[in-house]
């Protein structure tokens, strides 16, 4: 069941998750889920002479393993950690191994840690499937040793199987996968199959290669934008210019005068126009003339938004987590130090722009997209066409990026793509597009916040009181998932990361002040903990400092109950060799943190600039994510959380002023590029743990470690993000 | 208006609107869809082609200005350079999501076929035009060292 969390203050969307029966209940209703979705049904379905025992695995004649992926393939890495533990179990050559979407489909693809929702997020892809996957794997094996066993007549317990080779030693007979399938597939699938002793493991735990390099490398990967469907027409539309803004009146006499443009439609978002190609639907909307009615729109800016959080601050909150008397012992301490922190809205800018393709036909409805929430995808498309979640199906292609910005409750882009469609000639597959300075300007953004934290210490430099408050939007408020996962009050996405401080101190009080704000919002990679992370790991250093101790000694002393956030702390330090000198300019900060149930500590080597910039040279990480399924796939999304917090800290920023987003596109809205980007050194726990995500849990420590670091080479705290805003830096 | 130009070694004609970026005449009139759209006024790099070898951003290059000009994209390059980096690419793993890749690779193989051996700042000067979200930066630069190292082998 839920977890209440003041008591077990876990991240959110893994809560929402581990739900019983009232969690599914309540998300049933909020997303047209349906139960009657047409199954995959694994041998009736398959192929002639292939084996599929279960929704997962499918072997053919010709000796290849098919893996379906319940999960999104955004660059994370899932495909081949899902493919991988498969393989294990299942004895396959990595080489016969390839990798399939899964159709949409909640009663087989659910994510265990989502209840009845297939989709991907909260690094949870590998956590959930592991066990799953493990078994699925180990299934077909021993339907193939039962198939061999069968054929050689032979004692089962002689067989083996390894690298893709059925083998009874005995009797010198061997068979491939693809030779024993239709055999195998005739047999009853084993309720209880045996799992490998992980000390046998020969695939998990190496560095397996990436099932989709070759294909990122020479164009033939297949994203939402390269979709090509006979008699396409391809959209772009004309969104309001603040939130809330609805159309008044349209003139769309020039834009149809524009040649190649087929239509414009009107849709709950805006003004779509609809084209022969890009070009001409871009030309299109630019040419429209569109009023809108701003009378329930946002048209507050941010200065003014921050100025109201500020003020909020100065107020008791809403209680997240409350132990011990924060105020008394604050009263009684021997000296009390006050911070505040101001977070910026945030875009989450993959590179690929969001988009997807639409096809009504019949009575059927296709979408083709880097689909992240598919059965939530799958029930909003419904409604939208007027169809049953039953008769939409999910083409789920690889993304080329998220950052969670494809995983909506609203399923915004799809649902515009289905309305769309529906005023096309029947049968009219639409492509989707939108551009860059539609992203940007678009909304679901990081949520603005501002955080104000009191510590108490005491004569010997020890924390005994600790007082945090969070203001800023509710990410789940208004969604379906608000019913079921904010409690008492408390969104856990806003006070992941601060509501489970690690650190032991007797008095400790975490409030927050949920805002109500016409900017749509979402979560961007590692949630909450992107802006909890930085406040609690340079405040935690402010009070080291203030105390006169070493930042690494300090935070060990208080980690006595958490010996993983110890332990990778412990090894970031060493191997950054924490306490040695530096060169003239140079210096040294760190942060620990854990998200999604990942611990990471990372130690940033800065050097300030003569302009007043920071450069950050180096940058140590310790991962520590339970049992290491790809070692390289580990180290790639510790360095690329690394580069995408670290882009954010520096310069993440997302203004308005009247309601209006100021900027619009890579130019003013500006990310990192490789000339900012750190050498990065990874270091992994080993780990016999259940294995846990590493999609986001990279991201967190990388602001406060290089905040950290300034402040040793500056003694100036950067306090209010992005860095650019703070002239020192 | 007709637009003729050398596409991958082979001659196209196409009959479009002489305003519309090589990148979009590229995709949805050709059909080659390696080269991918990110931001449409070069600042990223993801659509980016060689025209006349030099690394060129097609989102911001009307169809007309490659009029009789030789245009390579990610399906048609080759050559020692080209093969290293791809080898390279794979090998490192370099790819996340991969969107920005077939970008990076052309501005790579464009900097190994002028600067064969390039020191760090050069790869600070011809890459930063390409943003990768994924931050994929590390092994792009290990990459295209270990793509020169191959080619001087």
């Amino acid at each position: 069941m839920m977890k209440n969390f003041a008591i077990d203050p876990r991240p959110s969307r893994r809560r929402f998750l581990q739900g019983g029966a009232a969690t599914a209940a309540g998300l049933t209703i909020g997303f047209h889920w349906n139960a009657s979705v047409p199954k995959f049904t694994s041998a009736a379905h398959a192929a002639d002479g292939a084996l599929a025992p279960n929704a997962f695995v499918r072997i053919g004649a010709d000796n290849t393993v098919t893996v379906l992926s319940k999960h999104l393939e955004m660059g994370q890495g899932v495909y081949t950690g899902l493919a991988t533990i498969v393989a294990e179990e299942l004895g396959a050559d990595w080489e016969q191994v390839r990798v399939e979407a899964a159709p949409a489909d909640a009663s087989l693809y659910n994510n265990l840690q989502f209840g009845p929702v297939q989709g991907t997020g909260g690094s949870s892809s590998v956590a959930n499937s592991y066990d799953q996957l493990r078994k699925a794997g180990a299934t077909a094996r021993a339907m193939l040793v039962s198939a061999a066993a069968k054929e050689w007549a032979v004692d089962p317990a002689g067989i083996t199987v390894e690298k893709g080779v059925v083998m009874h030693a005995a009797s010198r007979r061997s068979a491939s996968f693809g030779e024993l399938a239709g055999k195998a597939a005739a047999l009853p699938v084993p309720a209880e199959v045996p799992l490998k002793d992980p000390s046998r493991f020969t695939l998990i735990g190496t560095s397996v290669p990436r099932v989709d390099a070759k294909s990122k490398t020479n164009g033939t990967a297949q994203f939402a934008l390269d979709v090509k469907l006979p008699g396409m027409l391809t959209a772009v539309i004309a969104r309001p210019p603040v939130f809330g803004a609805t159309v008044k009146s349209v003139d769309s006499a020039a834009a149809k005068a524009v040649p190649g443009v087929v239509k414009v439609v009107q849709v709950p978002s805006g003004v779509a126009v609809v084209a022969e190609n890009f070009w001409a639907a871009k030309k299109g909307r630019d040419a429209l003339a569109v009023q809108w009615d701003e009378a329930a729109a946002e048209t507050r800016g941010t200065t003014e938004l921050m100025a109201e959080y500020k003020a909020l601050a100065e107020k008791p909150g809403t209680p997240a987590r409350n132990e011990g008397d924060a105020v008394k012992a604050m009263a009684g301490a021997a000296r009390t130090i006050t911070a505040a922190f101001e977070f910026p809205y945030l875009a989450h800018a993959p590179m690929e722009p969001l988009d997807c393709v639409v096809r009504l036909e019949g009575d059927r409805c296709e979408v083709w997209a880097g689909d992240q929430f598919q059965t939530i995808d799958q029930g909003n498309a419904a409604a939208a066409a007027g169809l049953k979640p039953a008769q939409v199906q999910i083409h789920t292609l690889v993304a080329g990026g998220s950052f969670g910005r494809r995983a909506n409750a609203a399923s915004d882009y799809i649902v515009e793509a289905v309305h769309i469609a529906k005023a096309l000639d029947r049968g009219t597959p639409v492509k989707l597009v939108w551009t860059r300075e539609d992203d940007i300007r678009g909304g679901r953004y990081r949520p603005m916040y501002y955080h104000k934290l009191t510590a108490g210490l005491d004569a010997q430099g020890k924390p005994v009181a600790w007082q945090h408050r969070i203001v800023g939007q509710s990410i789940l408020g208004g969604t379906p998932f608000e019913p079921v996962m904010v409690k008492n009050g408390i969104d856990g996405t806003s006070v992941e990361g601060a509501a489970n401080l690690p650190y032991d101190i007797p008095n400790l009080s975490v409030e927050l002040h949920t805002t109500k704000v016409g900017v749509p919002v979402l979560w961007w990679r590692s949630v909450g903990s992107t802006h909890t992370a930085y406040s609690t790991e340079v405040f935690i250093d402010e009070l080291a400092h203030a105390a006169g101790k070493d930042p690494v000694e300090f935070r060990r002393a208080l980690l006595a109950h958490h010996p993983r956030h110890r332990a990778v702390l412990e090894l970031a330090a060493e191997k950054a060799g924490w306490g040695t000198k530096l060169p003239e300019g140079k210096a040294r900060g760190v942060a620990v943190h854990e998200s999604f149930a990942t611990y990471v500590a990372q130690v940033a080597e800065i050097t300030m600039q003569p302009d007043g910039s920071v450069k950050v040279d180096r940058v140590i990480c310790a991962v520590d994510c339970g049992r290491a399924i790809n070692p390289d796939v580990i180290r790639a999304q510790m360095e690329g959380g690394i580069g995408f917090g670290l882009g954010g800290v520096l310069y993440g920023e997302l203004t308005l002023d009247k309601g209006e987003v100021q900027q619009s596109n890579f130019h003013d809205y500006r990310v990192l590029r490789i000339d900012e980007m750190p050498k990065v050194e990874v270091h992994i726990v080993p780990s016999s743990e259940a294995p846990t995500g590493v999609g986001e849990p990279g991201v967190p420590p990388i602001g406060p470690a290089v905040a950290n670091a300034v402040f040793a080479a500056t003694g100036r705290r950067v306090r209010n993000l992005p860095f650019t805003r703070d002239q020192s830096v | 208006m007709a637009v003729s130009f050398v596409l991958n070694g082979k001659p196209v004609t196409l009959e479009v609107d002489p305003e519309m970026p090589l990148l979009w005449a590229i995709r949805e009139f050709v059909g080659l869809t390696g080269t991918k759209f990110g931001c449409g006024m070069a600042q990223c790099g993801a659509c980016t082609v060689h025209v006349e070898g030099q690394p060129t951003r097609s989102c911001s290059t009307p169809v007309s200005g490659v009029e009789g000009q030789s245009v390579t994209t990610i399906e048609g390059i080759s050559g020692k350079a080209a093969e290293a980096v791809q080898a390279a690419w794979q090998r490192i793993e370099v790819p996340q999501c991969g969107y920005c890749q077939s970008g990076q690779i052309m501005s790579a193989v464009a900097l190994l076929e002028q600067t064969p051996k390039p020191s760090d700042d050069d790869i600070n000067s011809a890459m930063s035009g390409n943003i990768c979200r994924c931050a994929t930066y590390v092994r792009i630069r290990s990459a295209i060292h270990a793509a020169a190292a191959t080619m001087e082998g």
